[in-house]
């Protein structure tokens, strides 16, 4: 991986990181008077560049929390803050890659991954920087294949590559590895890591496993129902820990800082005993 | 667009398979395994197997005719009941020397063809414009279901009184005919046109013209073509309505003027050459559709 990596190919073309700011995000569904809380009181500071993994089980509001920062989802209340300014609506500084690839089956890759770039791009330049960034996850050979022609791997690294087509200053995964086999979803995480030391960008990283948040976050952030014991009568997630995780990366999976912090969270997510 | 994940299975296990023989290489360290192989293997076969198809799909009519001859040979039906094959042959031949039959036939053509065109893009913009725009939708769709409703049949004293009795009567009633069927499918896929695909796209700042012409037409063209498909099928159901009503040319005034004077073997013609002409035209179509929807889907 690391030989597509060729210093100066992406890194010159790269925007500055940029910092993202939760403050006092609240978000309910449902028609009026059956309305559900989802999320409530989500406060968090995240540093230009930083890796911030969002863990919590399924329908505690991760994605919902992702898609405020796209500007894809508007709060209830409180508001999200990019590099000091407020989302407002789809945000340019911001891409996403989904969960599923979200391809247009009748595009190539290579169009596909042109969707992402910034509407001021030239033609010539845009077409260069696809073709970059199709090397960079190694689809280069396939540029011309259509999204049905590939497997599910190769459709989530091309959603990555359009994503970064976008050159974000914030770059929103919303469980992008969560469909893909075990093996490919290693190689997978290790393609991040190369991806974010050649450009620095902020990473929310929403995702369910406690390894995959290990192996990739500065800090992880956790949501959950904050009632330890005594019932407010607030419904909805909001933010039950934040930790710095130790060591640099690559991290030994076995080492027992990770073990202990491991299991902390896992219990944090109702899962004890592991 | 929910089979996505139907469509992707097989590349993948093709792919896993494939694997196993191979060597790893160094490009290959992310994307081993996934290399769709085998992909487009067959190609070169289909040709032959659809012509296979095809004569396989002449069997029943080649069946039919020959019951069709012995049962008239065999005295079975009386000629007056059931002309044979033959003399139904030589009422073509006939017609064919007095230089009707290329009238009869091209004329009905030409009013199919005009009338689909015209229903056809009619139903492009308005199941285009009642889809995409609720205020649109909101305000005229009550009122074109009500029209829907309406027998298409029914139009045709107003039309005659509005037009009169010539050609545009008859090609405004084809377009009725086909409008509808290409206005419902286009209407009903772009209100169901993948939410996700759709998300996806605005979230890269894709929205207004380009989301339609990016994501949104392309997303609805095989459902399109289906739409297309019937409208034709429509068209001749409705050239034979126009033409039984009032006409002095074309296939349908062909089955009326045969009634009246009692030419079974016109008749039978007359609806020999609708369901080959009409089979041929959806026929060309289906070759558009295949082409369109490994384009676009």
């Amino acid at each position: 991986m690391t030989a597509v990596l060729a210093p100066g190919t992406t890194r010159t073309t790269s925007k500055q990181a940029l910092g993202v700011h939760f403050s006092g995000l609240g978000r309910s569904f449902g028609a009026a008077g059956s309305r559900r809380a989802v999320l409530r009181d989500v406060s968090v500071e995240v540093e230009p560049g930083e890796i911030l993994a969002i863990l919590g089980t399924s329908g505690c509001g991760k994605s919902t929390l992702l898609r405020a920062a796209a500007g894809l989802d508007v709060p209830d209340s409180g508001e999200v803050l990019i590099d000091g300014t407020p989302v407002s609506g789809i945000d340019e500084r911001c891409a996403v890659a989904f969960q599923e690839p979200r391809l247009l089956p009748w595009h190539t890759l290579q169009a596909n991954v042109a969707i992402g770039l910034p509407k001021s791009s030239s033609a010539s330049a845009g077409k260069a920087k696809v073709l970059e960034l199709l090397k960079l996850v190694g689809l280069d050979a396939f540029a011309k294949h259509r999204p049905r022609e590939v497997s599910g791997g190769m459709a989530q690294r091309t959603s990555l590559a359009r994503a970064l087509a976008r050159n974000p200053g914030v770059l929103l995964l919303d469980e992008p590895f969560g469909a893909l086999d075990a093996l490919t979803r290693i190689r997978m995480q290790d393609l991040l890591l190369d991806i974010h030391s050649a450009q620095p960008t902020t990473v929310l990283l929403v995702t369910h496993d406690v390894d995959e948040a290990l192996q990739l976050a500065d800090r992880i952030l956790v949501l959950g129902r904050d009632d330890d014991g005594h019932d407010d009568g607030r419904e909805g997630s909001t933010i039950t820990e934040l930790v710095t995780v130790p060591g640099a990366r690559p991290r030994d999976r076995n080492s027992a800082d990770l073990g202990a912090l491991r299991s902390s969270l896992l219990s944090l997510l109702g899962v004890t005993g592991h | 667009m929910s089979s996505e994940v139907g469509q992707r299975a097989v590349p993948i296990s093709r792919a896993e398979l494939a694997a196993i023989g191979s060597p790893v290489t160094a490009e290959d360290a992310v994307g081993q395994g996934d290399v769709p192989a085998g992909f487009g293997r067959g190609a070169r076969s289909t040709t032959g197997r659809r012509i296979g198809i095809i004569l396989l799909g002449l069997i029943v009519p080649a069946l039919l005719l020959l019951g069709w001859h012995l049962s008239t040979a065999s005295g079975f039906f009386k000629p007056s009941q059931l002309p044979s094959p033959t003399s139904v042959l030589a009422a073509a031949v006939d017609l064919v020397d007095r230089g009707q039959l290329a009238t009869h036939i091209l004329i009905s053509t030409q009013r199919v063809v005009l009338g689909f065109l015209i229903g056809s893009v009619l139903g492009v913009v308005a199941g285009a414009v009642l889809g995409l725009s609720r205020v649109a939708d909101i305000l005229l769709t009550p009122t074109v279901g009500a029209l829907r409703a309406v027998p298409s049949l029914a139009w045709v004293p107003l039309l005659v009184l509005w037009i009169g009795i010539n050609e545009d009567s008859k090609v405004t009633l084809i377009t009725i005919g086909a409008f509808f069927p290409v206005f419902t499918t286009l209407y009903l896929g772009l209100r169901h046109v993948d939410r996700n695909l759709v998300e996806a796209a605005r979230a890269f700042g894709v929205n207004g013209l380009r989301l339609l012409t990016t994501v949104q037409l392309p997303a609805v063209v095989p459902a399109l073509f289906s739409g297309l498909r019937l409208a034709l099928a429509q068209s001749w159901l409705f050239l034979v309505a126009a033409e039984l009503i009032a006409s002095s040319m074309g296939l349908g005034f062909l089955l009326v003027d045969s009634q009246q004077n009692g030419r079974v073997d016109r008749i039978l013609l007359a609806i020999i050459l609708l369901a080959i002409i009409g089979k041929t035209t959806d026929a060309l179509l289906g070759i558009a559709e295949r082409w369109a929807v490994r384009r676009w889907a």
